[in-house]
């Protein structure tokens, strides 16, 4: 890692990477004990421990690339809301069990490519933690595409709720294959996949599912962005209160 | 100069050797599936023997698994119960733990507790499979019938799967392949 832009770039892609999960994963673990049937409550509870495990390995060595000392558990716990770098999409509310599968339906459209794109990163640890993480992705991908079938071609009750989840979370989607100046640099140095690619892969899986769930995507809408640069939605402040409060109270607390 | 004393000691009363090692970890338990051990399980990757130090090398199953630390505890626990305390534990990402490593034995011991065990390759059946229907057959511990169906992808650990069986209409747990 000899230029320093090149690092502070890999720093803030990782991170990016890092917080995407642990804030999926935050949101999804709410679920524990609530989920409409114990099956889904179970499920739920596996995907936010794997997303917070694959957190783990993201921002641990994302603390490493800024070699000051601080930890993966310092990053989630002690890291203000504008320096969290997580896309929109997964920090928007649970609401009901249709948003959140929807919602887990888009993310992990982008998330499983994105991460298989990952697996032949020129970085060799981004590389290793891609390698793990696809691997559980890919069980969370088969899950929510069978779902989001099964209830948007469901009843008229459980279609109506899934096709508006989909309104709702369309327009979160377009940051997530959207390249800034950070992807653009991760993409020439082979750190990343251009995001274009994914953005095909993705778009592709997307288009193939909707119409067996038959579900039709919203149009004309505006995309909104913020969240990879810091710029985050008011929903952020309540989960990072909540997910923080915690370490916040007792500072260096240890078990 | 503690260490160096312990180190001396062992020595002394003769210090294991990898080989001993490696048989002791067929005896540490997996914390979540007691039945099968950490080395059935195919997460140690290596030990080795710098000086009288030993480093156990591990790779997580799962990144979230919360069962990867208290297995690292429980090798420390137990290789120390045997007065080996010069012990490390490191982690190895990659490469990434798969199925296919769980030896024969830990398969059999999985498959008589009443889990059954991963079917075929994970290599392959790391496709994506978005059908909705279980790619594989899966044979039920209980009755052997393979006329199962999956109730979800997820069980009561994030490396198992909720399956029923049809015949003996007994849920169960698979071993996920990955």
């Amino acid at each position: 890692m000899g230029h320093p832009k090149t690092k502070s770039d890999l720093h803030h892609f990782v991170t990016r990477m890092g917080d995407n999960a642990l804030i999926l994963g935050q949101r999804v673990s709410a679920w524990c004990g609530h989920a409409p049937v114990l099956e889904e409550d179970i499920a739920l509870a596996n995907m936010a421990l794997d997303l917070i495990g694959q957190a783990t390995l993201w921002l641990g060595y994302a603390a490493e690339i800024e070699g000051e000392g601080r930890t993966a558990d310092d990053y989630a716990f002690l890291r203000d809301e504008r320096q969290f770098y997580n896309c929109l999409l997964v920090e928007t509310p649970n609401g009901n069990f249709g948003d959140t599968l929807m919602r887990h339906f888009l993310f992990d459209s982008w998330h499983y490519f994105m991460l298989k794109g990952l697996e032949s990163s020129t970085d060799l640890r981004v590389a290793e933690i891609a390698q793990k993480a696809s691997k559980e992705a890919r069980y969370h991908i088969e899950r929510s595409t069978d779902l989001v079938i099964r209830l948007g071609d469901g009843t008229p009750e459980s279609h109506a709720k899934m096709q508006a989840a989909l309104d709702r979370l369309w327009p979160f989607t377009g940051e997530l294959i959207t390249a800034d100046d950070i992807d653009n640099a991760m993409a020439e140095t082979g750190i990343a996949p251009d995001l274009k690619e994914v953005a095909g892969q993705f778009s592709d899986h997307v288009k193939r599912v909707l119409p067996e769930a038959k579900l039709m995507l919203p149009e004309g809408v505006y995309m909104r962005t913020g969240g990879k640069t810091g710029v985050h939605s008011e929903a952020m402040g309540y989960l990072l209160a909540e997910m923080q409060s915690v370490a916040r109270a007792h500072p260096g607390a240890t078990w | 100069m503690t260490i160096a004393m312990v180190s001396a000691r062992q020595s002394a009363t003769g210090l294991p050797t990898v080989e001993d090692i490696w048989a002791w970890l067929a005896d540490v338990p997996d914390p979540e599936i007691p039945v099968i051990s950490v080395r059935d399980l195919g997460i140690v990757r290596a030990v080795d023997e710098n000086n009288g130090r030993f480093v156990v090398t591990v790779t997580p199953t799962y990144s979230g698994c919360p069962a990867t630390a208290v297995i690292a505890l429980d090798i420390q626990a137990a290789l120390r119960a045997r007065g080996c305390n010069n012990v490390e534990i490191k982690t190895r990402l990659s490469p990434a733990w798969t199925t296919d490593w769980i030896t024969a034995e830990g398969r059999a011991k999985l498959l008589s507790y009443g889990i059954a065990p991963p079917e075929g390759q994970a290599t392959c059946a790391g496709m994506l499979s978005l059908s909705g229907v279980a790619p594989q057959e899966i044979q039920c511990p209980r009755c052997q019938s393979t006329d199962t169906e999956r109730v979800s992808q997820f069980g009561s650990t994030p490396c198992k799967a909720s399956y029923r069986c049809r015949t003996c209409l007994e849920p169960f747990d698979y071993f996920k392949a990955i």
